[in-house]
């Protein structure tokens, strides 16, 4: 690296103009480059959304641009249990965010904040049993849920309780935030009085709002995209599957002929609230992501 | 292995450093296996004088407490009740109650049973009324196991309330022999939003994971010492029953049961490819991810809002739409091979998911467009972290940019991102979503056709035991051995990896 500096220290003017045209260069490289990643990245949702409007077939075909166009698939999912699916899976996750962010903020906060005998073998306790594949339990719960009568048409309710109840062993992010807010603060007004309750509703819950936010986003957006719990607990009964068991059942070899283009619809009917709420809170979600990720 | 000093070992290179802590550990493996003896004789002796302690503790209590104390030994809460403490009497009282009439009305039964897991199966009888055979249904094997465990949870949790109630008499005893007054109902109920604010905040979040989580791993666990599948369901056609370690044998066998390739060497290819693409999928994301961001970052880069909305779109866009409309993209008569036709510039379909090279750097590939998106936003955090007077004083000394990533940006990066690179690489190995509804595990595997699940070249452990339990056969027992050797697996990358790691950050640094 010596050697280096002196040769550019000789040549300071030279080096300067070299500068300018090396950034340029590499600015438009970079330029290129995002523009390929962005049509890569488009691509698939350009072609979902342009296929939900053809209507000369409805099976999958090797061209993009519909030959016609017309609302035709979007009318005919309302004729199959496709409102069902979406109001099933809109309900729970409803629900789901509410009751989940309140368990996973309890949990976290009492980590982050209490010193207690059991606070350690319980975080150990947490990591190990999180290293069991989760899909494991799924056998056994089919089976408790079926016989409390929650499964099949009446999945909505069994759902909400499996996304609810293990949901306090995701604690990590959150943990995460509030070991940021000073301690001081907590002290501060115990010395004047306030029970941990207190301290709780005054002082930590309107700094959290970050984390609520993320907390609450992360809970709504899981029941959309759950898959394997949610084909379990329907088992089969079209009227308790949720839009990602329903439509995943479309694309079955012998239907997907006759889908193809209904998936698409519906995939977007899905996609569009989705993603607009996730575009208004992203700010909050990459707050809790990169938090997350440095803290482990 | 040759032993470094201190001032040997910062002679080392980065890489050399790494490798001599990796050999470092493996080298002392023996040594911890020694270690794990001893510190199982310790514990085993530390239990052992505490439980003599406990008990010598309670014998003493029982000695030297007064009448009320000991009959609280029988009656539970009846010190605290005698003593003014209703609240906490009546709690007691109740839950021993309650837990003296469900063994007598059903857990004696479940505890009875649970070492049979049931006697009689369903029969069937001739009814002459309806000329029919009409089945009976006896035992449950499945609520035997379950209710036996919970009757065992109950248990222990008994005893252990049982000792709390000993011990509030004593110090009841104590307190009251001080002249100071007991704390009253009222005071217990202030103190569970003060100074016991956390064992009211815990207990809807604990007792969701212990009937949620904990109970079921406890069972699936002695699943796997089972015949539970399809055939025995412990109820409606079959009972099962304990069968030892026959299923680990079965899994684990090299030996191959008519035709086929063994169990053992199925597991072993699903294994290495899990592996395989758990290491690809999270370095892959992780350097490609980390080079966008710094692309996006770039001085002088302009929309860069824009390029991150674009890449977020896959975030926010609910996986199983995305996942399963790319899969059909890339199908033999997709959209992918259709253009790539119509340009003339291939002939015949390519075999995304027919061939099982191709299928896997498929699906590695595609993980790539899933990841990124997420490596993106969590490295643009950190990169902005970067003091910027180490890449000022780096290009003052004339480091191009290539050695101001490998000097500056990847060291800080790695240490920093540790942690979250081994759970990324647990969850990849975890990741059933990409796969399952990408390629569902096809192509199928012929080799491994006498396994249970028809295992394809893509499937991962998790993907394997879902087809498992989902077969026409659904064999749960062998789904809870693989979940089992999952467990395993991950537990021991993760114990090595924190071995090795330099810095095991201790979490109170961030207070």
């Amino acid at each position: 690296m010596s050697t280096n500096t002196l040769q550019n220290d000789s040549r300071p003017a030279r080096r300067h103009m070299g500068l300018r045209v090396s950034r340029a260069l590499s600015n438009t490289a970079i330029y290129t480059l995002l523009i390929i990643i962005s049509i890569i990245w488009l691509i698939p949702f350009v072609c979902i959304l342009l296929q939900s409007f053809r209507v000369e077939n409805t099976h999958q075909v090797g061209y993009v641009i519909p030959q016609k166009w017309g609302l035709d698939n979007y009318v005919r999912l309302f004729q199959t249990d496709f409102p069902r699916w979406y109001l099933n899976t809109f309900i729970s996750a409803l629900i789901t965010a509410v009751l989940q962010t309140i368990i996973v903020l309890c949990m976290s906060y009492t980590l982050s904040r209490f010193r207690f005998k059991m606070r350690k073998p319980l975080m150990r306790l947490m990591l190990i049993l999180g290293m069991f594949p989760g899909m494991l339990t799924m056998i056994i719960l089919y089976r408790v849920l079926k016989d409390l009568g929650m499964t099949q048409e009446n999945s909505v309710p069994g759902l909400i309780l499996v996304y609810v109840a293990s949901s306090g062993m995701g604690y990590y992010v959150s943990k995460g935030f509030f070991d940021t807010i000073p301690k001081s603060l907590d002290e501060a007004a115990r010395v004047d009085g306030a029970t941990r309750f207190q301290v709780l509703k005054k002082i930590i819950l309107p700094l959290s709002k970050p984390i609520v936010i993320y907390t609450i986003l992360t809970a709504f957006m899981g029941p959309w995209g759950d898959f394997v719990f949610a084909r379990y607990i329907a088992f089969g009964t079209s009227k308790g599957m949720n839009v990602a068991v329903g439509l995943y059942n479309w694309l079955n070899k012998d239907q997907i002929s006759k889908f193809y283009t209904m998936f698409c619809a519906g995939g977007v009917l899905v996609a569009v609230p989705v993603t607009i709420l996730f575009m208004c809170l992203q700010k909050y979600y990459v707050e809790g992501v990169t938090g997350g990720a440095v803290k482990g | 292995m040759k032993q470094y000093t201190d001032l040997e070992y910062l002679k080392l290179s980065k890489g050399q450093r790494l490798l001599y802590r990796i050999a470092g550990f493996f080298c002392s493996i023996p040594k911890k296996i020694g270690g794990l003896f001893v510190a199982l004789w310790n514990l085993i002796k530390t239990a052992g004088s505490a439980i003599g302690k406990e008990v010598s503790d309670i014998w003493s209590t029982f000695v030297n407490g007064d009448w009320k104390t000991r009959l609280s030994f029988l009656v539970m809460g009846f010190g605290n009740l005698a003593r003014g403490q209703i609240l906490r009497g009546l709690l007691f009282l109740l839950f021993e109650i309650v837990f003296i009439a469900y063994m007598i009305l059903a857990g004696g039964y479940w505890l009875s049973m649970l070492p049979s897991l049931g006697k009689v199966g369903p029969t069937e009888e001739y009814n002459i009324i309806f000329d029919t055979y009409v089945t009976t249904y006896n035992d449950n094997s499945f609520k035997i196991l379950l209710y036996g465990v919970l009757t065992i949870f109950f248990i222990i949790a008994f005893i252990y309330t049982w000792r709390v109630n000993v011990k509030q008499n004593q110090m009841a005893e104590k307190i009251l022999a001080t002249g100071k007054k007991l704390k009253s109902g009222k005071d217990d109920l202030r103190s569970l939003v003060d100074d016991q604010f956390h064992k009211t905040l815990l207990s809807l979040p604990l007792t969701g994971i212990l009937i949620f989580t904990v109970l079921p791993i406890v069972f699936m666990v002695l699943v796997a010492f089972t015949n539970y599948d399809g055939t025995h369901d412990g109820y409606y056609n079959n009972l099962f029953t304990w069968v030892g370690l026959d299923n680990f044998n079965t899994m684990l066998n090299w030996q191959s049961a008519g035709g086929g390739q063994s169990y053992a060497a199925t597991f072993g290819e699903v294994l290495s490819w899990t592996l395989m693409w758990a290491f690809f999928a999270t370095f892959t994301n992780y350097f490609l991810g980390m080079f966008v961001a710094m692309a996006i970052n770039k001085k002088g880069i302009k929309l860069k809002k824009v390029w991150r909305t674009v890449l977020v779109l896959t975030i926010a866009i609910p996986q199983f739409i995305s996942l399963l409309y790319v899969s059909k993209m890339f199908a033999k008569n997709g959209i992918i091979n259709g253009f790539l036709m119509n340009m003339g510039w291939i002939q015949q379909a390519l075999p995304f998911w027919e061939d099982p090279t191709w299928a896997r750097i498929t699906v590695i590939l595609i993980n790539i467009w899933i990841g990124i998106p997420y490596l993106m936003l969590i490295t643009t955090g950190i990169l902005m972290n970067i003091p910027q007077d180490l890449y000022e004083s780096a290009r003052i000394d004339g480091a191009n940019a290539w050695q101001q990533y490998t000097k500056i940006t990847l060291p800080y990066m790695l240490f920093v991102t540790g942690p979250y690179l081994l759970t990324s690489f647990t969850g990849n190995m975890n990741n059933f979503n990409v796969i399952y509804l990408l390629t569902g595990g096809a192509p199928t595997n012929p080799d491994a056709s006498s396994a249970a699940g028809a295992v394809g070249y893509t499937d991962l452990l998790i993907t394997w035991l879902f087809k498992i339990t989902t077969g026409a056969e659904s064999q749960y027992y062998l789904a809870s051995v693989v979940g089992i050797l999952v467990f395993v697996v991950v537990a021991l990358i993760s114990l090595v990896v924190y071995n090795v790691l330099p810095s095991i950050k201790n979490e109170e640094d961030f207070q």
